[in-house]
């Protein structure tokens, strides 16, 4: 600090500095990721583990699967269904929480400054709690016998609880629930800075409410939406806890059918392939994201 | 008196000595191991053991072999345990260091998965059947059509297991085949039946106890004991013997070769071989153990429970599965990861 | 929303009825939650009772008490490491102008941040159980090594926040007046900075006290945590104690969150 510091010996000091983060997260965080990916063209060992044999074994069964008692290839249907059916809960989820979320985060950025910090900190209280209690927290209202059905059945609507754990719709109702926050929170830093007179503007321009929500506020707060809809739709596609305690084992999202190659299964060249997939999937999509937000702010 | 009785057993342990205090890990299906039992061993030895959990012989096997587990003592099931020997992965059994090795019931002392018992030692054993709750489904339980082609009161209210042998097995014997059987016309009936009938159950998932009792499940394919553990909490359940076949299991418990406790290995070990508390074990599982002289300490319920007591009628259906070689393992495992995905 | 407000052009149709519905949705399930824990029955939705019945029974639960204090110095470790490392990186990309490879770090930084939890969690597993049969050792350092990463990211954005916001005059001064770097950082820089690192920390002990995925797959035998634990029983048998777990548990989330909340506060 004293020293006249050039370029290079700042780089020098930011490197230096970085170095134990970097080391630790190199350890074990990213550099780990390397490892799935060899393992990902292995031969599959007997039970667990792999043979150090290269294989393409583990890619092939990700994309198509042998008959168990003709051997014809196909395509593998099932695992195509899971990555689809993970693709669209993730969509649904998204949605959901954006309309859910886009009126919370209005309602709390249009509250006085004195109120709005208790009405943000509302909502940061389930951003941090345990993602596996609030998971069980809305088991218990969908339950048979939870508050929900035995609402239902006193109030005469319906005679027989409604099925809804164990289903696709218990799962979405759950990644909705434990991910709202996730959107919520960009949203709002998005419409904190929105400028309320360009609205009193488009009013005297005679726009209608609608116009005034589609051509004036959705575009301006784009950066927000996309912000948070990475941010949900990521963590919804690789979900693994809330599938596995709200879908019973059967209805399966990629998160879950990893986990499986690696028990029950017994294929870990499949599973490291499946998940190096779904990082694939995951890196597209940001770089999509920076891409299009980058362009939004040169834009103004 | 209590207390004396306790400070008695606890001396007793003391005296018998060599067991140090220390730690014990035993790696067991869940909602297996009686608290109660632990309690006891705890109490006289000074070992403080910690359990964990696993739902199925697949998970416990797949953990053991990665390695360094950590754990001392796992409990497979009889066809696992040629698998685990064959792999390196059980410490061959001192019987000098179990002074009540000779409690093992005749019928128990030399059995085909391990001869001469000298890998493993009796846990508990039972049946695989079909529990129905009568208030939804009042016709015949004893059949394993229920799962295969659920009736129209199940149909999105059955849950099944995630257990391989026992479930592909039971669908063997329905499609007239033999266990571990390679018959690929027998297994392609098995597969494109169960494929055909998974999406009418409502899960595969364990557990099934707590949820046969509170109704979420109207039926499951489940274990003898877990279904008169739910009957005592709720009378509606029944537990069926499917007359196509059904399997028998026992598990055992053996001690890992990389086990780092092996002297409260061993003490545990021979402690549950003591009627007693082989009893105990049953009492809070409610599967019969194989202890000879157990039975006196036995809880009276059990001696008459139709979960317990197999009907002389239904008794020959059910058959002990042998290990399967590694041809027929690979094919089921194929099958059941494209029945689970 | 007939109603003649027109001209307050902060309100929009049917909005103020959705976001209060987020709330009550929000917090409905939470509520109830918290409620039957404190039942008197042992169902988990057939009110008994008010009583403290299963605070009891879970606090004097060997495995609860066990499971809760692997998960507290997990947490204490991971907070300690990823903030302290944190700090340093905090300190090395921050106020000293672009450098060549900056983006680089912040992206490995980041990284636990972008790829899912469950992929991570299956590398450490592979990783982890080769690097236990190699040197055989199984203990808690796994789990700890594995936590403090992930929470990297959580303690250096607060710090990195914090150091952006601060002036360098007081540093400059100091050096002027011969203090030696060393001294600068340990009587300038480090007491300006710490509602930051406080933060941090706080933020990296939430989300290391919270995690399940990566726990559940790098844990050997017996070291559940009182998430993994809570998995286990969630399969199983569904009494209050589980709810009274998860209040505990949350009553601690909330607490920190409000400590949090004044640190920063006091920094504005």
């Amino acid at each position: 600090m004293s020293k006249p510091s050039g370029q290079r010996s700042k780089g020098v000091n930011g490197w230096l500095l970085s170095t134990p983060a970097l080391v630790l997260l190199l350890l074990a965080a990213s550099g780990p990721l390397l490892i799935v990916a060899a393992y990902s063209v292995m031969e599959k060992g007997d039970y667990s583990g792999v043979r150090w044999v290269l294989s393409g074994e583990g890619w092939f069964r990700v994309l198509f699967e042998r008959d168990i008692f003709d051997q014809t290839v196909s395509l593998a249907d099932a695992n195509l269904s899971i990555f689809w059916r993970s693709v669209k809960l993730s969509i649904a989820t998204t949605l959901i929480t954006f309309f859910l979320g886009l009126p919370t985060a209005w309602f709390i950025a249009t509250r006085p400054a004195s109120s709005r910090a208790f009405w943000l900190f509302l909502i940061t209280i389930p951003f941090w709690t345990n993602l596996l209690i609030r998971t069980f927290a809305i088991m218990e209202v969908i339950r048979n016998q939870g508050i929900l059905n035995t609402a239902l059945m006193k109030s005469g609507l319906i005679s027989e609880p409604i099925q809804i754990l164990y289903t696709d719709t218990a799962v979405l109702i759950g990644m909705a629930y434990v991910y709202l926050p996730l959107m919520v929170l960009p949203l709002y830093a998005a419409v904190d800075r929105f400028d309320f007179k360009l609205i009193e503007a488009g009013y005297d321009l005679y726009a209608s409410r609608w116009q005034i929500l589609r051509r004036v506020i959705l575009p301006i707060i784009k950066p927000g939406i996309i912000a948070g809809s990475i941010l949900v739709f990521i963590p919804s596609l690789g979900a693994y806890v809330t599938p596995r305690v709200l879908g019973g084992g059967k209805n399966m999202m990629i998160g879950n059918f990893i986990e499986l190659q690696f028990g029950q299964g017994q294929n870990w060249p499949l599973g490291a392939a499946l998940s190096t997939v779904l990082l694939l999937v995951v890196l597209v999509s940001l770089v999509v994201y920076t891409r299009v937000s980058s362009r939004d702010n040169q834009d103004g | 008196m209590k207390t004396y009785c306790l400070a008695t057993a606890a001396l007793l342990g003391s005296t018998v000595g060599a067991y140090a205090e220390g730690e014990l890990n035993l790696y067991n299906w869940g909602n297996y191991t009686s608290p109660e039992l632990i309690e006891k061993f705890t109490a006289e030895t000074g070992i403080s053991v910690t359990i964990t959990d696993y739902d199925s012989n697949t998970t416990a096997l797949t953990k053991v072999e990665a390695g360094a587990s950590g754990y001392d003592l796992v409990v497979p099931s009889a066809n696992y345990i040629p698998i685990y020997v064959e792999k390196g992965l059980l410490a061959e059994l001192d019987h000098s260091r179990i002074p009540n090795i000779g409690n093992i019931a005749p019928e128990w002392q030399d059995v085909a998965w391990d001869p001469g018992r000298f890998y493993s030692v009796p846990w508990q054993w039972g049946s695989v059947g079909i529990a129905v709750n009568t208030s939804v489904y009042s016709g015949d339980p004893n059949t394993s059509e229920l799962f295969l082609n659920p009736p129209p009161e199940l149909i999105g209210k059955i849950n099944v297991v995630p257990e391989m042998t026992d479930v592909l097995n039971m669908a063997i014997f329905n499609a007239g085949g033999e266990a571990c059987t390679e018959d690929l016309e027998v297994l392609r009936t098995v597969r494109d039946r169960l494929m055909a009938a998974k999406p009418s159950w409502l899960s595969m998932d364990y557990g099934t106890t707590d949820k046969l009792s509170s109704g979420d499940y109207a039926a499951s394919v489940n274990w003898n004991g877990s279904t008169m553990r739910a009957r005592v909490n709720n009378p509606d359940v029944v537990y069926g013997y499917p007359v196509e076949g059904y399997p028998l299991f026992m598990d055992s418990v053996a001690l890992l070769s990389d086990a780092q406790n092996v002297d409260e290995a061993y003490a545990f070990i021979n402690f549950i071989l003591e009627p007693e508390n082989a009893a105990m074990i049953s009492a809070f599982a409610r599967y019969a153990n194989g202890v000879a002289g157990s039975d006196a300490f036995m809880p009276e319920d059990m001696k008459t429970a139709p979960e317990i007591v197999t009907p002389a009628e239904f008794a020959s259906a059910g058959q002990f599965l042998p290990t399967c070689p590694q041809s027929a393992t690979d094919l089921y495992t194929a099958i059941w990861t494209e029945l689970l995905k | 929303m007939a109603k003649p407000r027109a001209f307050d052009v902060t309100t929009l149709p049917g909005f103020t009825f959705i976001a209060i519905l987020s709330f009550v949705l929000l917090y409905a399930p939470i509520v109830t939650l918290v409620v039957y824990s404190f039942n008197g029955g042992n169902s988990v939705n057939q009110w008994g009772g008010f009583s403290l019945e299963w605070y009891v029974v879970a606090f004097n639960n060997a495995a609860v008490q066990d499971a809760t204090m692997r998960s507290l110095i997990i947490a204490l470790w991971a907070a300690v490491i990823s903030t302290s490392v944190a700090t340093l990186a905090a300190l090395g990309t921050t106020r000293r102008g672009k450098f060549k490879g900056q983006t680089v770090i912040y992206i490995i930084i980041n990284q636990p941040l972008m790829v899912p939890e469950i992929v991570t969690a299956v590398a450490l597993l592979i990783f982890f159980s080769s690097v236990k049969l190699a040197t055989g050792y199984s203990g808690l350092g796994y789990l700890i090594l594995a936590h403090s990463a992930f929470c990297i990211p959580f303690a250096y954005l607060p710090i990195r926040a914090r150091l952006e916001g601060m002036d360098t005059a007081m540093e400059t001064a100091a050096a002027d007046l011969y203090a030696t770097p060393l001294q600068t950082f340990r009587y300038v820089t480090l007491p300006l900075l710490l509602p930051g690192v406080i933060a941090g920390a706080m933020l990296a002990f939430i989300i290391s006290l919270d995690n399940v995925v990566i726990t559940e797959f790098v844990k050997s035998a017996g070291q559940d945590t009182l998430p993994t634990y809570m998995l286990g029983q969630l399969r199983r048998a569904l009494t209050p104690e589980v709810n009274a777990i998860s209040t505990t548990l949350l009553a601690l989330t909330i607490f920190i969150l409000i400590a949090f909340a004044l640190v920063t506060k006091k920094r504005n």
